[in-house]
Order: structure tokens, then C-alpha cells, then sequence
């Protein structure tokens, strides 16, 4: 493989943010080579593929580091266009869908991190607003198959699937029931799954929750 | 929806994230009908129009919504692409490198700046300059990179992240004045001294950047009062009319809307 076309990933295995990218690579059937990268020990490539938040996930591409998940899924969709596009082609439709994406991001992972870091007050709060991130996202699926409308498993599905992985770790911490809270939601993460994309790159939900264990204790939580 | 179909701009003068969207419609030519909020109030065409975050701007295109000021600047860059030169670059990597920039802005100097402003601990207050200090020396690398020696981010035209950066300027500006402390300072960040000059004197920001002087006497009697209602100008060039209410039931919103550079 020429080197301008080489795809490398540096990412941690229960990143949500890494895991949008190992969908997106596989949904567009791009070759690439994952890298795991340690995070009490960040590697040097790391650091110097993004300097400014010296996170993962890092799609290097040629040697050229891309960077910030929902980026990087753009990227991949305009070098891979493939059959399909994540996006839909109307300026209206990518607006909205954008606006979605965008939504998941700011919302989802910082309120589902409550849910099993806080207790007390702090964690009622949490329970809260995560139900109405649940409610909000219920309404605007509504009764489609895919966030993104018709068929397509698009960029707003990519950005939300790796985070089922996570319903069950949010249920045992916090108590708040997704079956009770979003039938359809739920349903949709069963759909996403029959994916062979996402089938092989989500972890096991009890993985997750041990790793979630860990930290929490790591860190003093009750 | 169509091109010729009517535009409208749901947003306040004293936004920076409305500036942006000003910027680029105005980069394209295109006639809107600029709908200002008043302040302290959310008007039922703005609850209806952005019932998630109920924030402003919103682009009406014949009448449909587009929220998040970063969004509507790339729909109005597709919708109008034969019209003026592109916002975002073709290839794709550099609109990866242009679009990561936009999202460092808003996420370690935007809100850094309203943090600043009206923040009365000392601390916190350094944390926050110090922080604007470190995103503007990081803006200035990128800002030689991006720009290859040309006048803007964009090269020989404005693009996405100048516009998004351009809108920070009258506050950075006004901050000299109003807290004594030099962002743009041209031995620290030399480059974009240049290009804030540049671009404020372009056209296409003329009539959206406000005026330092306005800005910084919306900052003082914000600071110094903490309740504010603004009888917003219909440009930012009118004086500025302020009537200061000390009483304690002024509701939060009002600090909200009026600080909807820092928060929306």
C-alpha cells in the first residue's frame, strides 16, 4: 500500500469517540490499522498528532493527522464517498442532521458520565436531564428506522450507536429504565446492532460496566 | 428550497455568534431580513424556531430553521456555493484542518472571553486570561499555516475560520479598553494583529463588528450593575441607550441574553 493512502487509528477500545470512527471505516469498507494507544502513558506520536487536545481518537491519513470524532466521520464520508453518503445530499437535510450529530455530542457522553460517576443530589440531576436527552432524541427519531431518514445508517447514527453500549452501565448506576423512557430508542439500538459495523466494534455492555467499576473507584466514587 | 427564497435572521447585535452568520451572508450577497430578539425576551418565533436550545441565530430559508452559528455558516456555503468565492476549502483535508480550528475557537476562546468579562473573582479571572492568551498564541501558529502568507485563514479570501475568529475581535478589542489587558497585542501575536485589521476593514464586517466603544460600555455597565436592560440599536454604530435597573427581581435571563456572546 502506498504510503499517501495509508489509514491509521490511534484510539482506546471503549472510546465511544474512537468507536464512531471504527464504524465509519467499516461502513465505507477503508482499510486501516488500529492503534491502541495507552492513556496514563500517551505515545509521542499521539502528541504530536494533536497537540492542541492530545486526545484520541486520531485519524492519520498519508501520515496527516485528523482530528475530533465528528471530523473525522465527515472526512472519512468526503475521501470515501462509496455507495453511500452518511450525510443526506440536500442542504436543509445536512443541516438538521449536523444539528443532531452536534446535539449527541454535547449532550449524551458529559450527562451519561453523571449517571454513573455522581450520587446523591448530584446524581438525581443527572437522572433528570438524562431522560430528557432520552425523550428529546425519541421524538425527533420518531418512527424512522435511522435518525438520518430512509435507509441510511448515517452520520447522526454513528455518532450515538457506540453509546449503547453504554445503556446498561447507565441503568445499573442510575436507575433510569431506557425501555420506560424510550421504547423507540431502544429499538433502534437493537437495529443498529444487527449491523455487522457495529456488531464488531461495540464491546460487551459488561465490559463496559466493569470498566466503569474501575474508574469509579479509581477516582473515589461511592 | 430555492435560492431566491426568502431569507431571515433571527439574532442580536451584540452576538458574536450572530456576527459570524452577518459575515457570511454578507460574503455572499445575500438579501435577508435581520429579525433582532429584544433584550431579556425570547420571542415565540424563536422558541418555535430552535425549541431545543432556544438560542439565537437561526437562519429562516423560506421559512424552515437552521441553528448553531457553525452549521448555518456551511448551509449557506452549500446552498450559495455559485454565488461568491467558497467559505470551506474543496479538499477535504484542509476542511478538516478549517473546521477543527472553528471548534477550538468555540470551545477554549468564545466562551473564555464572556467567562472573562464577567467573572469577579481574581481568579478565575486570571485562569480565564491566561487561557485567552494561550488560544490566541495557538491561533497565531495556525494562523501562519493555514494562510501560506496570504491576508486570511481562507488564503486570498476570507473563509470559515476567519469569519468564526473575526467575530471575537470587538470584544478582544474592547478589553484593552475596558480591563486594561492587550489580547491583541502585535509583539505577542503579530500575524493576527495584521489579520483582525484586515478583516475588520473589509466590507463584509463593516456593518457587523461593532463598534470597540459600544462594546465596551456594554461591558462596563454590565460589570457594574450585573442587572442590565439594553434598548438595543438597530446597528451597532447608534449610541448606545442603557436603562440600569438596580432592583433585585430583574431575572437572570437578562444577564444570559445580554452575555449571549459568552453563553449562546
Amino acid at each position: 500500500m502506498a504510503i499517501e493512502s495509508e489509514v491509521k487509528l490511534r484510539d482506546f477500545w471503549v472510546s465511544p469517540f474512537g468507536q464512531r470512527c471504527r464504524i465509519a471505516l467499516a461502513e465505507k469498507g477503508v482499510e486501516y490499522e488500529y492503534q491502541e494507544e495507552n492513556l496514563s502513558a500517551k505515545s509521542e506520536l499521539l502528541l504530536k498528532s494533536n497537540p492542541i487536545h492530545k486526545k484520541i481518537p486520531v485519524l492519520l491519513h498519508g501520515g496527516k493527522p485528523v482530528c475530533e470524532s465528528l471530523i473525522i466521520l465527515r472526512y472519512i464520508d468526503e475521501v470515501w464517498p462509496g455507495k453511500s453518503s452518511f450525510l443526506p445530499s440536500d442542504p436543509n437535510a445536512r443541516a438538521h442532521a449536523l444539528f443532531w450529530a452536534d446535539y449527541v455530542d454535547r449532550k449524551v457522553y458529559e450527562c451519561g458520565t453523571r449517571l454513573w460517576k455522581m450520587s446523591g443530589e448530584a446524581l438525581d440531576a443527572a437522572k433528570k436531564e438524562f431522560v430528557e436527552i432520552l425523550k428529546t432524541l425519541e421524538a425527533e427519531l420518531g418512527d424512522k428506522k435511522y435518525f438520518t431518514g430512509g435507509d441510511v445508517f448515517g452520520l447522526v447514527d454513528i455518532a450515538l450507536a457506540p453509546f449503547t453500549s453504554w445503556f446498561y452501565t447507565y441503568e445499573a448506576y442510575s436507575g433510569v429504565r431506557m425501555e420506560e423512557e424510550s421504547p423507540k430508542l431502544v429499538k433502534w439500538a437493537e437495529r443498529c446492532k444487527e449491523r455487522e459495523s457495529v456488531a464488531k466494534t461495540l464491546p460487551d455492555p459488561m465490559k463496559v460496566y466493569e470498566f466503569a467499576g474501575s474508574l469509579k473507584k479509581r477516582f473515589g466514587g461511592k | 428550497m430555492a435560492v431566491e427564497e426568502e431569507v431571515k435572521l433571527i439574532g442580536g447585535w451584540e452576538s458574536a455568534y450572530v456576527a459570524r452568520v452577518r459575515t457570511a451572508l454578507n460574503l455572499k450577497g445575500i438579501p435577508y431580513e435581520f429579525l433582532e430578539e429584544a433584550f431579556g425576551k425570547k420571542s415565540d418565533l424563536l422558541l418555535k424556531s430552535n425549541p431545543v436550545h432556544k438560542k439565537i441565530p437561526v437562519l429562516l430559508h423560506a421559512g424552515k430553521p437552521i441553528c448553531e452559528s457553525l452549521i448555518i455558516i456551511e448551509y449557506i456555503d452549500e446552498m450559495w456555493h455559485a454565488s461568491g468565492p467558497p467559505i470551506l476549502p474543496s479538499d477535504p483535508y484542509e476542511r478538516a484542518t478549517a473546521r477543527l480550528w472553528a471548534a477550538y475557537i468555540d470551545e477554549k476562546l468564545s466562551p473564555t472571553i464572556g467567562l472573562f468579562l464577567r467573572e469577579s473573582n481574581e481568579e478565575s479571572k486570571k485562569g480565564a486570561k491566561d487561557q485567552i492568551f494561550v488560544a490566541l498564541l495557538q491561533l497565531e501558529e495556525a494562523f501562519v499555516e493555514s494562510s501560506k502568507g496570504k491576508s486570511f485563514f481562507g488564503g486570498d479570501n476570507i473563509g470559515f475560520v476567519d469569519i468564526v475568529l473575526g467575530s471575537c475581535i470587538a470584544w478582544l478589542k474592547a478589553m484593552d479598553k475596558f480591563a486594561g489587558i492587550k489580547f491583541l497585542d502585535e509583539e505577542k501575536i503579530p500575524r493576527l494583529v495584521e489579520w483582525a485589521e484586515c478583516f475588520c476593514s473589509a466590507s463584509v464586517s463593516r456593518d457587523v463588528v461593532p463598534q470597540t466603544e459600544v462594546v465596551v460600555e456594554l461591558s462596563k455597565a454590565i460589570l457594574a450593575f450585573r442587572r442590565v436592560v439594553v434598548v438595543a440599536p438597530s446597528s451597532p454604530n447608534d449610541d448606545v441607550h442603557f436603562m440600569l435597573l438596580l432592583s433585585s427581581h430583574v431575572i437572570d435571563e437578562m444577564l444570559i441574553v445580554v452575555f449571549s456572546f459568552t453563553i449562546i
